[in-house]
Formats: structure tokens, C-alpha cells, sequence
């Protein structure tokens, strides 16, 4: 383990991974994971800027065309940003507590295994050629309309993946709420943990109905049902609802977490205690509620009438106020701030104007009346594109700079990580600014080519130059992070000189056990209050060296999570194929037998021994890490 | 875990100990008898309605059952699913959040889906 370095086999060390309950090793699981559908969702939207390069192209068909947009949304959401933060989240809030593992270490394992099998079974339409073509948003009456298994996959991954969401919201929600070290209060977790706590609360509330979506989905493909087919008295629109009512929550569930690890790196880099704190938890409750009232203003003309449009219109834009008070508060971190110019605070300062960008935008389409000019247009693709990549994306970035020598022990190089960043901040401004006015001018979005002499060429260009630039940044990091870890140059407890938090307090990476004593919070940023007294370590404990109990790795996660995906194929091909139903059936089948296994045996977990903690604790005083 | 600590308590801690278990067990099997009275009075008003009792017409009895309904799950929730007791402020917000989610949003969906 940590005291004893280890010479293990490749075949030892992926047991090792696939067995893990390790909150950080299921954070670093997290983040390759989200990597690599980032890079896939990445490859699909440079083939759509590809496409769109010059007028009447045909690198790509309407149809593929179709599969690409739907591809690259739903995978950039579901299965490349939400699991990369799941990651941040995993591996940093329960440090940031002061805590030795999440709640429910098999739940935490078992929600990464039906992310990873989700996003699998969905890729794999690519592989059959028979890809969802409806869009991210899969409108019902087109997704019910579209020939193949294409939605299918869609339906049967995004229900994986959504469950091991749901799972994962919840044990974060716990954890937080019980695992909390002496001392740390509510009004005194970093804002890390609290927009971690926020957004699991969201998912606790907002993935239901998706779940729930999507069932009705399935059965109307797949089972006969009818939910959305109005010939049969369903109704179309009720999807739109029940996928609104996720998706908006949705979107803040993906920017809370991003506001935490930049209000973090704002006050690391500013060296000064987060301005407005109380305010900005506050501003990050009231978000969270208000994301649930607003979802309708992704529907404007749908026809719910001017009464309906008006009152989602005015909560729309109240969500403006508790994020205007959050920029404001960053502003007056920084301000008189002693400002150390890193990597994570480049992105930091780049996020400010690039959200404020979007937020703006975002509230033009909360007018109702200016929304019904804008629907449909590349003006709404550059609205999103801001919040989202200026936003999300940006954090992401950063988050990967911050954490990156926590998590690894080794640090970036910072001059990659500029290149890297001038490269991204000016792709992605180059890319979507202009498509604002691509909107203004008329141009729709989803349009596989256009034609010539609209006036929409230039543009089209300019912004497919921008994706190039942001595919060369984001190789520089990929560059980057193999550098970093063949040079393999060790660093102490806290790199960036100036952590405030607990994390910063121990070693990177850290032992298994996270902590030796459980520490002793004495206020917000309180490794930053023991160094100002003198206390170099910055940890004071709350305990003796005493045993700790560990829980055991185990496999049957994943095995649970196979049986679903198996279960999905039956479900898929039930109606054609005679294999189909005994599929289902035999997978769902050993998903239960799995989870028998797991409720009938007896798995008390192990103790470390105070002597190996003691031994450890010595070894790291007599080494001279800071 | 490692050490087992064994706890005794004074005879005054004793006392109270009793006495407040004395005082919960009182409340459950008060709460139980109100319980069962109001599921009484229930049928008693449902009876009494089939039975063609003059006053007791459908515009009474279904609200006056959806209150005693509500009255039952909140004695249910607090007493004997101890909400009442200390240190469960999260649960509670976070169940209330719940209700009034899952209020809410039927509320809108019967005043604006068409269709």
C-alpha cells in the first residue's frame, strides 16, 4: 500500500482498479474516463466544424451529420463533463472534509461502473452504424419517428449512465452531511463542497424525471407503449416537460461544481479569504432552487401562452441575481488581492468575462418575445457554447492545473499549461463569438451545409479556425501531462504554496486512508489559519493514532453493471430477434443474482493498525515533506 | 472499533433516563389511540354517507378524508418516524424540497400542457 512500495503486474494492477472503493482512485477512474469521452465528443465536433468550413460540403451526409450533432452533445454532457466533475468531486470533497472516504465506497464504485457502461453501450451504436440522430434533447415525435436502433441507444445508455448519476448525487449528499470532520460546520466547507452538495441535491431531484423520461421512451420504442404518440392519445409535448425539468437543473448541476473550483482558485491565487462567503453559498442554494422554476424557457414557442411565458420568463432571469452577486464576489476576492498569475488563475480570470458573455445571452432568450427571433438560430449554439465551455469546460481546465499534483504528486509545467490556455481561451472565443451574429443573420442551427452567398461563409470560416486552435490546446495538455508524468519530479503536501483547505494539509497523493487523525476544523480555510500561527503542518488533530477501519475493494460493481448492459442488448432486440427476450431477461437476471451476492455475504471491511499508521507518519517526518 | 468503552450511568441520569423513556412510550401509545380513533371516524363518515345520512354529502366527507389523511401522515412522519426528535433538520428539508417539487410540477403540468 503506501508504506510499502510495491512491484505488482499490469494484470494485478487493473484488478486492483476494477475492484476499487477508494474514493480517489474512483476519481481518477472518473476523470480518464470523462477524458476519453471527451476527446470522442471532441473528434465528432471537429468533424462538424469540418463540415461546416465552406458552403455546400459534402465530407459528411445530412444523415451522419445528424448522428454527429446528436453524439457530440449528449456525450459532451453526459459522459464527458458531468463524470470529469464527478471526478474533481470524488477525489477533492471528501479531503476537503476532512473525511477518509465518500458514505457508500460499493455505491460510489458501482455509479462509476454504470456511468462507464452507459456511455460504452451508447458508443457502440457507432460500431452497428445505427447512431441517435434526434438530437441531445431527442424531441419525442422526432425520436419516435427515427428508423433503427439509433434512439435506442440513446434511451438504454443515458438510463445506465443516469442511474450511476442518481447514485452518485446521493452519496455525496450523505457524505457531506455526515462525514464532516469536529469543527466543520456548514458555514465553514469550502465552496467547493458546498456547489458539490448543491448540485447532488439537484440530481437528487432533477434525474428522476429523466429516468422517468426515458423509460416512457423505451417502452414507446420498444414495448408498444405509447406515451408520446398522439395518434394513440399520448402527447408529444410531455417530453419536452419531463426532459426540461431534468435538463435545466441539468445545466446548473454541471456550473455549480465549475463555481466551486474557481472560487477556490481565486483565493488560493489572490491569497485573501474568499469575499462575501456567506453570500456566495447563498447565491449557490438560491441557484439551485431556482433552477427547478425556469425550465419552460426552453420552450417559449411551444405555445404555452403569454401568461405561462411570462412567468417563466421573470424566474429566468432572476437566476441573474445570486450569479451577479457570485461575479461580484470573485471580483472582490481578486481585488487588492496579492494575485500570483498560475495556469488555474488564467483560466479563472479568462472564465469571468467568457461567463458573463453567456449569462447575458442567456438572459436576451429569457425574453420571451427576443426568444422567438433567436430560437433555432446558431444564436442559441453560441449562448450554450459560452456557459458551457467558457464555464464548465474552463473549470475543468483549471481544475485539471489545480488538482493535477494532488492527485498525481507530480506538478504540470506551467509554461505548457499558458500555451495550452492562450490556445483554448482564443479558439473558443473565435469559434463562438461569431456565431452570434451567424444567429443574427439567419443562419439555423443543426443545418448540415448551407449555401453559398448568405453572407455566412467568412464566418463559418473564422469559426472553424477556432476549433482548430482548441484541438491544438487541448493536445498541448495531453503533450503536457505525458511530460509531466515520464519526468516524474516529486512535490510536498502544498505545491502551489498557498492551499487553505485540508487537502493542501497532506501528502500528494495522499495515503489511502486520507488522513491519519481525523483533523480539527477551527474556521473557513483552516489550514490557511494554522499556518498564519505558526503551525507549519496546518493540520491540528482531533484525535490519537488510533485504528482505522477500511472498507475492502470488490468486483461485483462491475458485474452488476454488465448485467444491465447485457439486459439493454435484450431490451434493444427483443422485437426482431428471438434471442432478444431471453437476453433481457438473463441480464437483468444477473444484475439480481450480483446483488444477492453482495447483500447475503458478510464483508466487514479490514483495520489499519495504529503501528503501520505510526511507521507511516514517521517515515513522512524523516523524509522532510513540507 | 479497537477499544470498547464502557459507559455507566449516575443514578440521576438513570432517573431521567426512565423518565423520558416513560414519557416517549406514553406518547407513541397516545398517538396510536388518536390514530386509530381518526381512521374510525373515517369509515364512520364514509358509512355514514353510503348510508344516505343527511349532511354527510361528498363535498364533506372527501375533504374532511383528505385532512385526516394529511393529520395521519404527519403524526406517522413525526412521531413514529422520530422527525420530531433532534437532528433531523436535513431529512426534513430535504423531504419538504421533495413535496414541494413534486407539487409544483403537476401543478403547471395540468395548467399548461396542451394538447
Amino acid at each position: 500500500m503506501s508504506s510499502v512500495a510495491q512491484k505488482r503486474g499490469f494484470g494485478a494492477a487493473l484488478w486492483d482498479w476494477m475492484t476499487t472503493v477508494d474514493h480517489k482512485k474512483i476519481g481518477i477512474l472518473y476523470l480518464i474516463g470523462g477524458g476519453f469521452f471527451f476527446v470522442v465528443g471532441g473528434i465528432e465536433a471537429m468533424i462538424i466544424r469540418l463540415q461546416l468550413l465552406k458552403p455546400n460540403n459534402d465530407l459528411v451526409s445530412a444523415g451522419l451529420f445528424n448522428d454527429l450533432i446528436t453524439m457530440h452533445g449528449t456525450t459532451m454532457i453526459f459522459l464527458a463533463a458531468m463524470p470529469i466533475l464527478f471526478g474533481f468531486m470524488n477525489y477533492i470533497m471528501p479531503l476537503q472534509i476532512g473525511a477518509r472516504d465518500v458514505a457508500f465506497p460499493f455505491i460510489n464504485s458501482l455509479g462509476f461502473w454504470m456511468f462507464f457502461f452507459g456511455g460504452v453501450f451508447l458508443n457502440v451504436s457507432w460500431l452497428v452504424g445505427q447512431v441517435p440522430d434526434a438530437g441531445w434533447t431527442s424531441y419525442a415525435s422526432l425520436s419516435l419517428a427515427s428508423t433503427g436502433h439509433g434512439i435506442d441507444f440513446y434511451a438504454i445508455g443515458l438510463q445506465i449512465a443516469g442511474g450511476g448519476s442518481l447514485m452518485a448525487g446521493i452519496n455525496f449528499l450523505v457524505t457531506i452531511i455526515n462525514m464532516r470532520a469536529p469543527g466543520m460546520t456548514y458555514m465553514r466547507m469550502p465552496l467547493f463542497t458546498w456547489t458539490t452538495f448543491v448540485a447532488s441535491a439537484m440530481i437528487l431531484f432533477a434525474f428522476p424525471p429523466l429516468t422517468v423520461g426515458l423509460f416512457f421512451l423505451t417502452f414507446d420504442r420498444m414495448f408498444g407503449g405509447n406515451f408520446f404518440n398522439h395518434t394513440m392519445g399520448g402527447n408529444t409535448i410531455i417530453w419536452e416537460h419531463i426532459f426540461w425539468i431534468f435538463g435545466h437543473p441539468e445545466v446548473y448541476i454541471l456550473i455549480l461544481p465549475a463555481f466551486g473550483i474557481f472560487s477556490e482558485i481565486f483565493s488560493i491565487f489572490s491569497r485573501k479569504r474568499l469575499f462575501g462567503y456567506p453570500a456566495m453559498v447563498f447565491a449557490t442554494v438560491l441557484i439551485g432552487f431556482l433552477g427547478f422554476m425556469v425550465w419552460a424557457h426552453h420552450m417559449f414557442t411551444v405555445g404555452l401562452g403569454p401568461t405561462a411565458n411570462a412567468i417563466f420568463a421573470v424566474a429566468t432571469m432572476a437566476i441573474a441575481v445570486p450569479t451577479g452577486v457570485k461575479i461580484f464576489n470573485w471580483l472582490l476576492t481578486i481585488w487588492g488581492g496579492s494575485i500570483v498569475l498560475t495556469t488555474p488563475m488564467l483560466y479563472a480570470l479568462g472564465f469571468i468575462p467568457s461567463f458573463v458573455m453567456g449569462g447575458v445571452t442567456g438572459v436576451m432568450q429569457g425574453a420571451a418575445p427576443l426568444d422567438y427571433q433567436l430560437h433555432d438560430s446558431y444564436f442559441i449554439v453560441a449562448h450554450f457554447h459560452y456557459v458551457i465551455v467558457g464555464g464548465v469546460v474552463l473549470a475543468i481546465l483549471a481544475g485539471v492545473h489545480l488538482y493535477w499534483p494532488k492527485m498525481f504528486g507530480t506538478m504540470l509545467s506551467e509554461t505548457l499549461g499558458k500555451i495550452t490556455f492562450v490556445f483554448f481561451f482564443v479558439g473558443f472565443h473565435c469559434t463562438f463569438l461569431i456565431q452570434h451574429w451567424l444567429g443574427f443573420w439567419g443562419m439555423p442551427r443543426r443545418v448540415w451545409t448551407y449555401m453559398d452567398g448568405q453572407g455566412w461563409n467568412t464566418a463559418n470560416m473564422i469559426s472553424s479556425i477556432g476549433a482548430l486552435l482548441m484541438a491544438i490546446g487541448v493536445i498541448v495538455l495531453v503533450v503536457n501531462i505525458i511530460m509531466t508524468t515520464v519526468k516524474n519530479v516529486r512535490v510536498g503536501n502544498d505545491p502551489w504554496g498557498d492551499g487553505r483547505t485540508l487537502e493542501w494539509a497532506i501528502p500528494s497523493p495522499p495515503p489511502f486512508y486520507n488522513f491519519t487523525q481525523t483533523p480539527l476544523v477551527r474556521g473557513l480555510d483552516t489550514v490557511w489559519i494554522e499556518k498564519q500561527e505558526g503551525n507549519k503542518t496546518g493540520l491540528t488533530f482531533a484525535e490519537p493514532v488510533q485504528d482505522i477501519h477500511m472498507p475492502n475493494g470488490s468486483i461485483i460493481p462491475f458485474f452488476m453493471t454488465f448485467g444491465l448492459f447485457i439486459a439493454g442488448f435484450g431490451a434493444m432486440f427483443h422485437q426482431e430477434t428471438s434471442w432478444g427476450l431471453p437476453l433481457l431477461i438473463f441480464g437483468l437476471a444477473w444484475t439480481f443474482v450480483s446483488m444477492a451476492v453482495r447483500s447475503l455475504q458478510d464483508d466487514l471491511g479490514f483495520h489499519v493498525t495504529k503501528q503501520e499508521l505510526q511507521r507511516d507518519i514517521d517515515n513522512a517526518n524523516k523524509g522532510g515533506q513540507n | 472499533m479497537s477499544e470498547v468503552e464502557m459507559y455507566k450511568r449516575t443514578p440521576l441520569e438513570q432517573d431521567l433516563f426512565i423518565r423520558r423513556s416513560k414519557e416517549t412510550m406514553r406518547g407513541q401509545v397516545m398517538m396510536f389511540s388518536l390514530m386509530i380513533f381518526m381512521t374510525l371516524v373515517s369509515f364512520t363518515f364514509v358509512v355514514a354517507h353510503l348510508q344516505g345520512v343527511e349532511g354527510f354529502t361528498k363535498y364533506l366527507v372527501i375533504p374532511l378524508l383528505f385532512l385526516f389523511a394529511a393529520v395521519q401522515v404527519a403524526l406517522q412522519l413525526f412521531y413514529f418516524m422520530h422527525m420530531k426528535e433532534k437532528g433531523h433538520g436535513v431529512p426534513q428539508m430535504f423531504m419538504f424540497t421533495g413535496a414541494v417539487f413534486a407539487f409544483l410540477i403537476p401543478l403547471t403540468f395540468v395548467t399548461i400542457v396542451w394538447w
